[in-house]
């Protein structure tokens, strides 16, 4: 008995739903397994890391504020990928967003200009739209793969904001170390839960999902998208444009990760320090794959992921290392890409007739 | 006319290739249903049959590309076992495929290693190329890119390929659909040839005609099984038909002409560099077609189709707004949408992937193109009812098999793709209609099908451009054909007065005038 | 003074480069065989790692090498399956490897987190040494180095004379062909992209065993994706893999010796320098789609779906 691939001439909606659990399943028992090889009970391991911070209203609160830079970002790479528009660069979009918000809350700082926060905002949006508007740029203009270029373009930006906070934008009271001022209190994110660090931007969240729903399913130029992606020369021949739909994608995934990287500058963080993103536009890539390119997929995605990311600090109260949550990341993804296969075709078991000669 | 070794092949002999009850199920499809057929020493047997009716599937059965659920093949008498294309080409099988299995970055002497399994073969291979060459009329130069060559010369690599290997079997699949008349006959001589040799061929075809002129029996398969074999000696082109569909022909073509109006699609003295590795320049092509005429695009394979068919559509805008125009009106620099608001329409050669997204479902494949001409969105967002709508009443117009629009198109079988491709192009209501390739791997219902409608549309005022490589096609559906050589079109010559003789002198590079003479020195 | 000092770039050059040829030449023969493997940066992480371990524990480097290109092809063995079996999106799946061998790396070079050793050394060859100027070179580049030029040409005489090179062109130009030919696709792919695992792994190697002979997590910092844009910028020709690689590694040096020469710009600025030259190369040589199209692999990026 050998099993085989035969492709489905439809799409299976179960695999399609049922592939992310599956994906989740096998992480899970990989951590088991993982927890026992380093010698920690799995079940209080896997417990520390899964559900422990989440236990309380504080736990679940950093939950929220975790999964909204993921989802945000995860919504705009959807629409991208949809298109196979690989925008790879969000984590340098997000940065800059940073230095852009950044750059305004400090201009502003201790100016009491109320809403500042606001402004800080739509700059980092702008400057991410901008970083990205780069690589969309070269590939539409001089052909440039958009993969290659928009990922160097984070090396980029990390430098960049390494030699801003080294420099024109150093905490002139901050006895030489690199970071900024502490921002004033109204280019900071309003809370939106008192006692925890969620923020006003949290509210974005279900504004960004309904929009990409609604873009995706029902509007033409959501439709293009869909079919750039499924069948390139079909939107060719079909008169769909392909730079437009770069542009729009990386305009797009470069705005909300702009607008991220401002509000966690303008939010948790406070500031502008050398390391802003524990490598949210990253983890955003298996977001969007997670959550199958839909904006409810992703969402749901986004807040796994963000438990992932939460629980690997957790576990390192049992002198596990924080890393572990790279790890899981990567595992959930190969296993997630590999339970697609479901989906597009069905497996047959079948002994192969031996030829009788 | 036949060789003396080819006149009475023996048929008590061991048959060089014997096929016994081969059987081959895929999902949702029996390939083939208990095949069997034999080829004797010195015999040229046809394997006859329609789009889909099993004769790919059981070439890939003989070659060991397939392993068949059932079925035996004996060479000479012998049982073998063909588990891998290596081991059916060690037994002395050899086949010469329909889209060839050739490499293009890589040189002639390069793609001919590749077929050979032994070191001692590809020694001096450049010498022994000519040698082969010589011996057939298969002229090659083994030091030329594939790229470069014309189809002509890449199925004469394929066929040197093969013989190389000294095969007892050949196997031609669909060796005609890409070559001149002029050419087909020389082909023709060098399977002669071989059957003189004594080595048995299998050649493919559902060109009856060409089966009359050249093969010694006839095996027949409809729907995965043989429907009879017969010699082609007694039988006639409308018994092999009735043989191969299971009825008899129904009517291909237009039984009347046109009547032409004003021109509604233009092309004038283009010149554009191709944008594709060996691709062809178009050189000064000019193209007038009217409304209420069906023009036909003859000409072989890569001298120019697929940057002819890019300029019409849009897909590659040319440099002078002036240089294409739909209805009058200038549309060279216009992207395909804008074009299609002008009127035009468009069926692209390949289906799946281009005309049609494979995994959308019909609605979407119809909303694909019909969104330019119809009120199917308002203010950007799609209007779903009268997208289902629209795809409907292309399913019913055009008797789409399907079991609703909620079918993905990669669903639909390639007839019943074709018509749903063609029905939401004329729905869309254009004045202008161009169609590559409009019954390539197309049933014969489909095709009949797809013909009418054209002509219907032409009836109506349309202009329609069917650019085609099967010249009864053209001959039988058009009122004009042009020819298409390295780039240029030739002037359009009415029906009456075409010949395939004619035609094919203009495919193979003659200028008009020489066509004329040579045709009228060959009546 | 000046003479010194040039030396010292061209032999600091040549070592920043040997890490980027050996992980660009992997990949070269993975995208000749028709697939896009994007997990180059993870496959070096893994390697790097690895290569450390062995490297601190045994003060074996040969063996050092030997598991990294080992760990390197076990990991993009990830890839193969994915790519080869499941048939996901290449794209989707290197980026998967890259994420994967970042945690893989991360989490088990955890133990050795930023600590370093001495590392591979130069080989002195007795009489060479004392040339002037060659003599200084060879005297300070060690063995890998060379290896990675040996490995240049032995790759670029593969592919052009013999006929495994001839079958794995075969295969990248046009897999159907292939295929119809009874060529196993997937096993020529495979076996490319365990040479393309192996040689990421041993360019990670050189990184933490030769370079800088230390562990950091994600001490790769993009030179992975660096070697995948060489391949393009090389279309795809071994030889001028090694002048890319060269040229990077120049780019790369005047990091170091940026003050020397005199160059009052900040550290950070000059970091920027291999990306931004990256990009420029990139568009430079991606300017002529037509050119880009007719040394690509005529099946690279495809799917292979027999039928």
């Amino acid at each position: 008995m050998l099993p085989r691939l035969v492709l489905r001439l439809q799409p299976s909606a179960l695999a399609l739903y049922g592939a992310p659990v599956i994906a989740l399943i096998f992480t899970l028992a990989f951590g088991y397994v993982l927890f026992a090889s380093i010698g920690r009970d799995p079940l209080a391991a896997l417990h520390a890391y899964f559900i422990a911070p989440v236990n309380s209203t504080f736990g679940l609160s950093e939950l929220l504020l975790t999964a909204l830079p993921l989802a945000l970002i995860g919504l705009g790479l959807a629409v991208g990928f949809r298109a196979n528009i690989w925008n790879i660069g969000a984590e340098g979009q997000l940065l800059l967003g940073a230095i852009g918000g950044g750059s305004v809350a400090l201009a502003l700082w201790g100016e009491g200009v109320p809403g500042t926060f606001i402004l800080v905002c739509l700059t980092g949006a702008i400057t991410g739209m901008a970083w990205a508007a780069i690589p969309a740029f070269l590939r539409i203009r001089f052909n440039a793969n958009e993969i290659l270029t928009s990922l160097m373009l984070i090396y980029v930006a990390d430098q960049l904001l390494g030699y801003l906070v080294h420099g024109p934008l150093k905490n002139p009271q901050g006895f030489g170390f690199p970071e900024s001022r502490l921002f004033s209190a109204e280019a900071q994110m309003p809370l939106l839960w008192d006692g925890t660090r969620l923020h006003v931007g949290w509210l974005l969240l279900p504004v960004a999902a309904v929009g990409i729903w609604l873009f995706l399913s029902h509007t033409l130029a959501g439709f293009r998208m869909r079919v750039g992606g499924d069948a390139e020369p079909a939107a060719a021949y079909a008169g769909f444009s392909r730079p437009g739909m770069i542009w729009l994608s990386f305009l797009l995934t470069g705005g909300l990760a702009g607008l991220v990287g401002a509000m966690e500058v303008a939010g948790p963080v406070g500031q502008l320090l050398p390391t802003i993103s524990p490598g949210y536009g990253f983890a955003a890539i298996i977001v969007a794959f997670l959550g199958r390119l839909t904006p409810l997929g992703v969402v749901l995605a986004a807040h796994l992921l963000a438990l992932i990311l939460i629980g690997g600090e957790n576990v390192q109260m049992l002198g596990v290392p924080s890393s572990v949550a790279q790890l899981f990341q990567g595992v959930l993804l190969v296993a997630l890409l590999a339970s697609d296969v479901l989906v597009r075709f069905r497996v047959v078991w079948s002994t192969p007739a031996r030829r009788a000669a | 006319m036949t060789p003396a070794a080819a006149a009475a092949p023996l048929a008590d002999a061991a048959p060089r290739l014997r096929v016994t009850g081969v059987r081959k199920q895929y999902p949702g499809c029996l390939a083939n249903d208990d095949v069997s057929l034999t080829v004797q020493p010195g015999e040229i047997l046809a394997l006859l049959g329609e789009n889909g009716a099993g004769k790919s599937t059981l070439v890939k059965v003989i070659y060991g590309l397939v392993t068949p659920d059932a079925g035996t093949i004996e060479i000479d008498g012998t049982p073998a076992t063909l588990a891998s294309p290596a081991a059916a080409r060690a037994a002395g099988i050899g086949v010469v495929f329909q889209h060839f299995s050739l490499f293009h970055s890589m040189t002639v002497a390069e793609n001919i290693a590749l077929g050979l399994d032994t070191p001692e073969g590809r020694r001096d291979l450049p010498a022994r190329i000519r040698a082969i060459g010589e011996r057939y009329g298969l002229a090659v130069d083994p030091d030329r890119v594939v790229g470069e060559l014309s189809v002509g010369e890449q199925q004469r690599v394929e066929i040197v390929r093969v013989l190389l290997q000294d095969p007892k079997v050949l196997i031609f699949d669909e060796p005609t659909s890409v070559l001149t008349p002029q050419a087909i006959a020389g082909l023709f001589d060098t399977l002669r040839r071989l059957r003189a040799e004594g080595r048995a061929i299998v050649f493919i075809s559902h060109k009856l005609e060409e089966i009359r002129a050249l093969c010694d029996r006839a095996t027949v398969l409809r729907g995965g099984r043989v429907v009879g074999t017969v010699p082609v000696a007694g039988a006639s082109v409308n018994d092999l038909a009735r043989m191969m569909i299971g009825q008899d022909m129904p009517p291909m073509g237009s039984d009347h002409a046109g009547r032409a109006g004003p021109v509604r699609l233009s092309v004038h003295a283009l010149r554009l560099p191709s944008d594709t590795p060996h691709g062809t320049a178009l050189d000064g092509l000019t193209l007038e077609a009217r409304g209420g005429e069906i023009l036909g695009i003859a000409g072989v394979a890569g001298n120019g189709q697929e940057e002819l068919l890019a300029v019409l559509s849009g897909e590659r805008p040319s440099p002078e707004a002036d240089d294409v125009r739909i209805d009058g009106q200038a549309a060279g620099r216009l992207p395909p949408g804008a074009r299609r608001k002008l009127g035009l329409g468009f069926v692209p050669g390949e289906r799946l992937g281009r005309g049609a997204v494979p995994p959308m479902n019909l609605a979407e494949n119809g909303f694909l193109t019909a969104h330019w001409r119809l009120p199917l969105t308002s203010r950007g967002f799609i209007r779903a009812r009268d997208r289902a709508a629209f795809a409907d009443r292309v399913i019913g117009a055009f008797k789409v098999a399907t079991r609703s629009r909620a079918t993905a198109a990669q669903a639909l079988s390639g007839g019943n793709l074709q018509r749903f491709i063609v029905g939401r192009e004329i729905l869309s209501e254009p004045s202008a209609l161009v169609v590559a390739y409009p019954t390539w791997g197309v049933d014969v219902a489909a095709v009949a099908a797809i013909h009418a409608a054209l002509v219907d549309l032409r009836d109506r005022g349309a202009a329609v451009v069917v650019l085609s490589e099967d010249l009864d096609e053209l001959l039988s559906l058009s009122d004009r054909v042009a020819v298409l050589y390295a780039g240029r079109l030739s002037a359009p010559i009415p029906r009456a007065d075409c010949t395939p003789e004619r035609l094919g002198l203009l495919m193979s590079g003659a200028t008009p005038l020489d066509a004329v003479t040579e045709a009228a020195h060959a009546a | 003074m000046e003479e010194s000092l040039w030396v010292a770039i061209l032999i600091a050059a040549m070592r920043t480069a040997t890490p980027l040829i050996l992980a660009a030449l992997g990949e070269l023969i993975v995208e000749k065989a028709g697939c896009v493997n994007l997990g180059v940066e993870g496959m070096m992480l893994v390697g790097a790692v690895t290569g450390f371990a062995v490297g601190l524990t045994t003060g074996n480097f040969a063996l050092a090498f030997v598991v990294a290109a080992v760990a390197g092809a076990v990991l993009s063995m990830v890839y193969a399956a994915l790519v080869l079996i499941f048939q996901v999106n290449q794209y989707a799946a290197g980026l998967s490897l890259t994420i994967l061998g970042g945690g893989v790396s991360a989490f088990w070079g955890q133990p050795w987190q930023g600590q370093n050793m001495t590392g591979l050394q130069p080989t002195v060859i007795p009489g060479l040494s004392d040339l002037p100027v060659i003599g200084t070179v060879f005297s300070r580049t060690d063995i890998v180095t060379w290896a990675a030029l040996a490995a240049c040409v032995a790759v670029a005489l593969v592919l052009t004379r013999t006929r495994a090179g001839l079958i794995l062109r075969a295969v990248g130009e046009n897999h159907d062909s292939a295929h119809a030919l009874g060529y196993s696709v997937r096993g020529v792919r495979t076996l490319a992209i365990a040479f393309g695992g192996a040689m990421a792994g041993m360019g990670g190697a050189y990184l933490s065993c030769v370079m800088t002979p230390l562990w950091i997590e994600g001490m790769t910092a993009g030179r992975g994706w660096i070697a995948v844009a060489l391949v393009v910028f090389a279309t795809w020709k071994p030889a001028r893999v090694v002048l890319g690689a060269w040229l990077f590694g120049a780019v790369s040096v005047m990091q170091i010796h940026g003050q020397a020469m005199g160059l009052a710009v900040s550290s950070h600025i000059l970091a920027m320098l291999p990306y931004l030259v990256t990009i420029l190369v990139l568009v430079l040589i991606s300017r002529d789609a037509t050119r880009i199209r007719l040394a690509a692999p005529g099946s690279l990026g495809k799917p292979f779906k027999p039928a």
